[in-house]
């Protein structure tokens, strides 16, 4: 069992959780994940690796609250503790040997932009950041953002924080000022990586993004986690997660990801009921 | 006086039409009765050809004798001398090509239901428990051996090394130990319980068992032996990343692997309505493959409520999978689409499946593997009607330890080199099972673990 030893809400649907997982912390690095259950009857998830101490034997991860798992980990408080936690899983990233990159967040994506935007800080490289959200509430980590990279772009979807519109115009924005970038390190929704790479590619940036498909095993078992980049089948646990955004096919891993839609968003009413019932 | 029928006592089963709907074993298991009765069948041959078809060489004759008597508890000490798994084995070993396969009964009728005896006897002795109180546990003898992956080669390598005082610890990736026991074959093949009274038997043996612990990312091969003492690893991690046809819209919304498929049903029981795992209920579902994995995947499928189509490029007669799986499929209304392959998979607009696109195959001469090899006809597409594809053909081994063990010797199909003992290219690491010979049988990992704790008790006793 893997105790949680803080637990943080950073928003009211974004929280932190501090896990005692002392293998899985002497090995963590920037860009890899772990698959948690929370209890018996669980799903497996995967979550990306935000912070770890391999000292203290401790791993930290962002979790946001979209289902039926996220919803009922959020009841889970200090002291309580995970059915499953493994990893390292897939991949770290690879940040040796660039000067300039701009690093690109979007919502708790951020959280896992962060640990690689610090290794690539820490490795000596030049670092500009391009953080997004929808609104002003939403906005996370923005001053370990801001301690770790030399210019900052906050943008918000409604304008309320920060610069007015999506994280792709504020990045054409950088390049067009002239920034030349070895790297564009794109991490957040489907969606806003596939945008981050179609506004990289003209300028042939190199644009790698850090895919969350389906996955159960995590291991290279299942093929649950498949896409296809470059025309090639990967597997995101073993292969990735982060891949090349101009070789993904953006439009069947967003598609591959709603498979089990209906499923989930009846499990995550029979599990917010359930919670419901048990608060009368 | 033996018995001359020449048919074996047939197994007890569920109603077809019953069984299609849940997921409660299939087979019911024979009586005292008549076990008794089959085992007189046996004619316990002075040459018993039976056991050079087993594995394991289980001393066939005389536990059927011991079975024949009554001495039901005998029996089980006699299969237990060389196979440690026997209600398991009784359960899925392909009977028919092993031990059954060479029984002399079998020229002139059927062979003696060695299989069925077997797991008699072992379920035999579950239900009443050991005679005599628990097995003692030997002393320990100091030495550490470290077991990766606990399918039936990592369990038997490390039941094995117990029994003889090793202090053994196996590292398993999923949440739940078995390997393909628990997260491949379905409950109605192989209830789950049976597995968990194995894993406790090696527990009561003093094996420790650390789930949610990936060897080549969480700890590495030498990380065991350099930092944490162990001094030999047997690396039992199984088959690896399932295949898929490269044909167009393999990705489609509705196509999944039979491990994906199976892992949702049976390790995360996402049949039952508590758990939380997604899972799809087609209504038409092609199951493209011919062996064990693809008989099982579609047997689920009809379980879940669809109208289930097995799709094969050969013919019945080369159908891999055990007999008796596909007489089981066959009868649970399973339509077999046997000399045809799939070319496409054909999706709607929102790329959910609507169906498979198939072409009619005829067989040729024999190949490499001496099965007649299969030829397309030309201009013999049909469509079938489907909102769901299971792939089962077969895996490539995984990649991880691989990578992450320097000096590790593997071949060209990617699996771990070892020599006659199990030893591979690296010193005190030993490997077998599907992670040597690629998907394989049960008893052929267990044989490869049993081989290996051999070997390791050898190297390490003379330290
Ligand atoms: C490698 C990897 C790293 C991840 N890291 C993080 C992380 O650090 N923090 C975090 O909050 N989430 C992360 N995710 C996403 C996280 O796994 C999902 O949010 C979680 O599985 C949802 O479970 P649920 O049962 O609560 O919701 P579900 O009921 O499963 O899903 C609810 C909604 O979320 C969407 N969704 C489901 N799975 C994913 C997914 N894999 N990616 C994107 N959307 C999904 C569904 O389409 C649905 O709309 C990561 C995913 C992967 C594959
Ligand atoms: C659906 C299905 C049905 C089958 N039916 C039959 C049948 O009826 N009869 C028969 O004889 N055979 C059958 N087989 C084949 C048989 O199950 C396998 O040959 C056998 O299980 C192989 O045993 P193994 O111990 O080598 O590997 P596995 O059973 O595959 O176990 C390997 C274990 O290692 C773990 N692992 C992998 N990598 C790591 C790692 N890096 N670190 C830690 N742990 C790791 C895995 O999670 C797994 O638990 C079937 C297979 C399948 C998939
Ligand atoms: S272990 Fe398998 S092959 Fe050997 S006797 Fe038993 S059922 Fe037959
Ligand atoms: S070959 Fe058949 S009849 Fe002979 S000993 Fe073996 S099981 Fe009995
Ligand atoms: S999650 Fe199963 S193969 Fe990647």
């Amino acid at each position: 069992m893997y105790r949680i030893v803080r637990k943080e809400a950073l928003r009211p649907t974004v929280t932190l959780y501090e896990i005692e997982a002392p293998l899985v912390a002497k090995k963590a690095q920037p860009g890899q994940f772990i698959i948690l259950r929370v209890d018996e009857n669980g799903e497996r998830i995967p979550i990306t690796i935000n912070d770890f101490d391999p000292e203290k034997g401790t791993v930290t991860i962002i979790v946001q609250t979209v289902g039926a798992t996220t919803e009922k980990l959020s009841h889970l408080n200090e002291g309580d503790c995970l059915q499953d936690f493994v990893g390292p899983l897939g991949k770290a990233t690879e940040t040796e040997g660039k000067k300039k990159v701009c690093v690109v967040g979007g919502g708790v994506g951020c959280a896992i932009a962060y640990p690689v935007l610090k290794k690539f800080h820490d490795c000596g490289a030049e670092v500009h950041a391009v953080i997004g959200f929808k609104n002003k509430d939403l906005v996370i980590l923005e001053d370990q953002f801001r301690a770790a990279s030399s210019v900052l772009k906050v943008c918000t979807d409604d304008g309320s924080y920060g610069q007015k519109g999506l994280v792709t115009d504020a990045l054409k924005e950088l390049i067009e000022a002239g920034n030349q970038y070895d790297e564009v390190f794109a991490i957040g929704p489907m969606v806003m990586m596939k945008f981050v790479s179609k506004t990289t590619e003209p300028y042939g940036i190199p644009t790698t993004v850090s895919m969350s498909p389906i996955m159960i095993d995590g291991t290279g078992m299942c093929g649950g986690c498949r896409l296809s980049v470059g025309g090639e089948m990967k597997f995101a646990c073993v292969d990735g997660p982060d891949f090349d955004g101009h070789k993904v096919d953006w439009d069947l891993a967003v598609k591959r990801n709603q498979m089990y839609q209906e499923f989930e968003k009846h499990k995550y009413e029979e599990t917010c009921n359930l919670f419901k019932k048990e608060a009368q | 006086m033996a018995n001359m029928s020449l048919k074996k006592n047939p197994m007890p089963s569920q109603d077809p039409n019953v069984r299609n709907k849940n997921f409660d074993e299939v087979a019911l298991g024979y009586t005292e009765e008549m076990a008794i009765d089959e085992a007189k069948r046996c004619l316990n041959c002075k040459n018993p050809k039976c056991v050079n078809g087993c594995p394991v060489n289980v001393h066939i004759p005389e536990f059927i004798s011991k079975v024949a008597e009554g001495k039901f508890d005998e029996a089980y000490g006699v299969i237990t001398s060389t196979n440690s798994l026997p209600a398991i084995c009784g359960r899925v070993c392909p009977q028919e090509n092993q031990c059954e396969g060479q029984c002399i009964r079998g020229i002139k009728g059927e062979s003696v239901g060695i299989g069925r005896l077997e797991r008699f006897v072992a379920d035999y002795h579950n239900a009443h428990g050991h005679q005599g109180g628990a097995p003692a546990v030997p002393e320990r003898n100091g030495h550490k051996v470290a077991v990766v992956g606990s399918g039936p080669a990592g369990l038997t390598c490390a039941g094995d090394l117990a029994r003889k005082g090793y202090d053994v610890t196996v590292f398993e990736a999923l949440h739940q130990v078995g390997g393909v026991l628990v997260y491949g074959i379905p409950e109605f093949r192989l209830p789950k319980a049976i597995v968990a009274k194995e894993v406790a038997r090696l527990e009561h043996f003093g094996v420790k068992i650390m789930t949610d612990t990936v060897v080549g990312r969480t700890i590495t091969v030498d990380e065991l032996m350099d930092d944490m003492g162990f001094e030999a690893v047997f690396i039992g991690s199984g088959a690896g990343l399932p295949m898929f046809m490269n044909i167009p819209g393999v990705n489609y919304k509705g196509v999944l692997s039979a491990n994906e498929f199976l892992t949702r049903i049976n390790l995360m029981k996402a049949y039952l309505p508590d758990s939380d795992t997604p899972l799809i209920h087609p209504k038409k579902v092609a199951v493209v493959g011919g062996g064990n994995v693809a008989m099982d995947a579609a047997r689920c499928a009809k379980r879940l409520g669809a109208e289930v189509y097995i799709v094969y490029r050969r013919g019945m007669e080369e159908l891999p999978a055990r007999r008796e799986e596909v007489e089981h499929a066959e009868e649970e209304g399973i339509i077999f689409k046997t000399l045809c392959n799939p070319v496409e998979v054909l999706a709607d607009e929102n790329d959910d499946v609507k169906g498979i696109r198939c072409i009619r195959m005829e067989l040729g001469e024999p190949d490499a593997s001496g099965r007649r090899r299969p030829i397309e006809v030309p201009g013999s597409e049909f469509d079938v009607d489907v909102d769901c594809v299971i792939m089962a053909l077969g895996t490539s081994p995984n990649p991880l330890i691989k990578s992450t063990t320097e000096g590790l010797e593997i071949n060209k199909k990617g699996g771990i080199v070892v020599n006659e003992d199990g030893l591979t290219s690296r010193e005190h690491v030993y490997a077998g099972g599907d992670a040597v010979t690629g998907a394989a049988t049960v008893i052929l990992a267990m044989g490869a673990g049993k081989t290996a704790a051999r070997a390791i008790d050898e190297a390490l006793s003379k330290k």
